[in-house]
């Protein structure tokens, strides 16, 4: 399997905080990473610093290497707007563009970056990935804010699908939805594996174990122990990484 | 402690206590739209909005080339304030938080407590005296001077409005900063800033002192920047301090159709916003 991302001793900081400490790990081409731990241990800025969404906060700051295809993303000449082209992202909570109708979100990545028309066939294919299509495809002109949360979600997933990234980032897609939602959401990560290389941030054990090829576990900063997802849930070689993944704390 | 019949008797006397001031402080609301309204009515026809104004003594005439020149004077007054005033709003939501921004701020601060005379003579200084000629364009520069403060605080809190994840999202699309700011967070704020415009643009309407040396008065219909034009408000100063009854009487119609522009424009900003809020 050929390495998509490689993270090579990452430190991140907002303003005084040391907000992740080190950290190295790969991520092989089509394989899902789940990134668990507690609280405020540094999993959201990791992914953040993969598609160079860590920069824009006020006062962050990073060290280290995150190679994508074997590039290095902090390289001179690398545009952070291209490289957002190529490593989507899909936050916690739903953010649909509330003007704009469930078409125009859809393609509002290529839109807004002004390439204009013929985009129907994308919006359907995209809509089908996110297995949203039958629920929207009478009312594609209605505004995205007439969907569920659920919807509302798979919706941003569809839209981050539409610009063809390589690698989709997803902050805890599923903590602000219901189970069924959820469940679909998790159905289309293992269809998604197919051609994309996934991270997924989640809160979530049962969710990270059903998902993921492999799991990190992140605390304080640190990556403690990072592993097939097997071995983290069932064997895991730190006591850390045992006690919380048994929920002994976090 | 008190007793109930103490707490209620209290609670009684302070809502009336408030029920009377809200009563006095609709007193001259009130007064003022029964005066205008009683006292305009009946100068109002066709003639009086259609009409170019009457020679002494003459019966008839109208203000249709004050009616023409107010719209004509702010319309000019947006060209020149809403881009300059919107603009300045979004750059201090977005970039706000900077030395020059708090500069740019403070800077909206002190101009929006200027009195609009002195935005007049200010100006006159500016274009009237370089151009040697009152106009329709001094007129336009003076009331764009006032508008442009509120405007640029109003757009600024409307566009930090916009949640973060909007913002977040459009740029984790691959989007370039400026096209979120401008296709994103600036169409998001959109409503929002319409209304902001219909309210200042009704407050503009309303002022006479930038105009008295700006724009001066025009008896005649006008199409042209560069020359003196007739507004509604300082046509009803003209009116209400001349020595003719007749004018007084055009004064307060001068006055009413004032007052029905200006609130229109208001109450259509008031029904925007709540759209918009819905």
């Amino acid at each position: 399997m050929n390495t998509k991302i490689d993270v090579r001793g990452l430190n991140a900081w907002f303003r005084g905080t040391h907000a992740l400490r080190d950290v190295s790990l790969v991520v092989p081409e089509n394989t899902v990473l789940a990134i668990i731990g507690p609280s405020g241990c540094g999993k959201s800025t990791f992914v953040r610093c993969i598609n160079r969404m860590h920069e824009l906060v006020p006062g962050a700051r990073q060290s280290g290497m995150v190679l994508v295809d074997g590039q290095d993303l902090h390289a001179r000449g690398v545009d952070p707007v291209d490289l957002r082209r190529r490593v989507g992202m899909v936050f916690q909570r739903p953010n649909p563009f509330p003007t704009m109708s469930i078409f125009d979100n859809v393609v509002a990545g290529l839109r807004l970056n002004g390439v204009g028309n013929g985009l129907g066939e994308l919006v359907e294919n995209s809509l089908r990935q996110a297995a949203l299509w039958d629920e929207v495809k009478d009312r594609l002109h209605q505004s995205a804010l007439s969907l569920s949360g659920g919807q509302q979600q798979r919706l941003c997933i569809a839209r981050a699908l539409a610009i063809e990234p390589e690698v989709l980032l997803m902050d805890e897609p599923a903590s602000a939805l219901d189970p069924i939602a959820t469940a679909k959401i998790e159905e289309l990560i293992h269809e998604l594996r197919e051609s994309l290389t996934i991270v997924i941030v989640t809160h979530n054990m049962q969710q990270a174990a059903r998902v993921s090829d492999a799991t990190a576990f992140f605390y304080l900063g640190e990556l403690i122990e990072h592993g097939p997802t097997e071995q983290i849930f069932t064997n895991p070689k730190e006591t850390r990484t045992e006690d919380y993944v048994t929920g002994k704390f976090g | 402690m008190k007793s109930v019949a103490g707490r209620r008797a209290v609670n009684h006397v302070m809502t009336a206590l408030c029920a009377l001031a809200l009563l006095l402080a609709l007193v001259p609301l009130v007064s003022l739209l029964w005066l205008v309204i009683s006292r305009g009515i009946a100068g109002l026809s066709l003639d009086f909005f259609t009409a170019i104004p009457a020679p002494v003594g003459e019966e008839g005439g109208g203000v249709g080339n004050a009616i023409l020149g107010t719209l004509y004077i702010v319309g000019i007054a947006c060209l020149i304030g809403v881009p300059l005033g919107v603009g300045a709003g979004v750059y201090l939501a977005e970039r706000g938080d900077s030395r020059l921004g708090d500069a740019i701020r403070f800077t909206a601060e002190v101009l929006s407590g200027v009195p609009s005379i002195v935005v007049g003579i200010v100006a006159y200084g500016l274009v009237v005296l370089p151009m040697r000629r009152f106009s329709a364009l001094a007129g336009g520069v003076a009331l764009s001077v006032l508008m442009v403060p509120t405007l640029a605080r109003s757009t600024e809190e409307l566009v930090r409005l916009v949640p973060h994840s909007l913002r977040e999202a459009s740029l984790a699309l691959g989007v370039k900063q400026w096209r979120t700011s401008l296709k994103v967070v600036l169409r998001t704020a959109l409503g929002g800033i319409m209304t902001a415009i219909l309210l200042a643009v009704a407050r503009a309407s309303g002022e006479t002192a930038p105009l008295l040396f700006t724009s001066l008065n025009n008896q005649f219909w006008n199409w042209r920047a560069d020359q003196p034009t007739a507004s509604l408000t300082v046509q009803i100063f003209n009116y209400a301090v001349a020595p003719y009854n007749d004018w007084h009487e055009k004064a307060w119609s001068a006055a009413l159709v004032l007052l029905i522009l200006v609130g229109s424009l208001s109450l259509a900003g008031r029904l925007l916003s709540r759209n918009r809020l819905r």
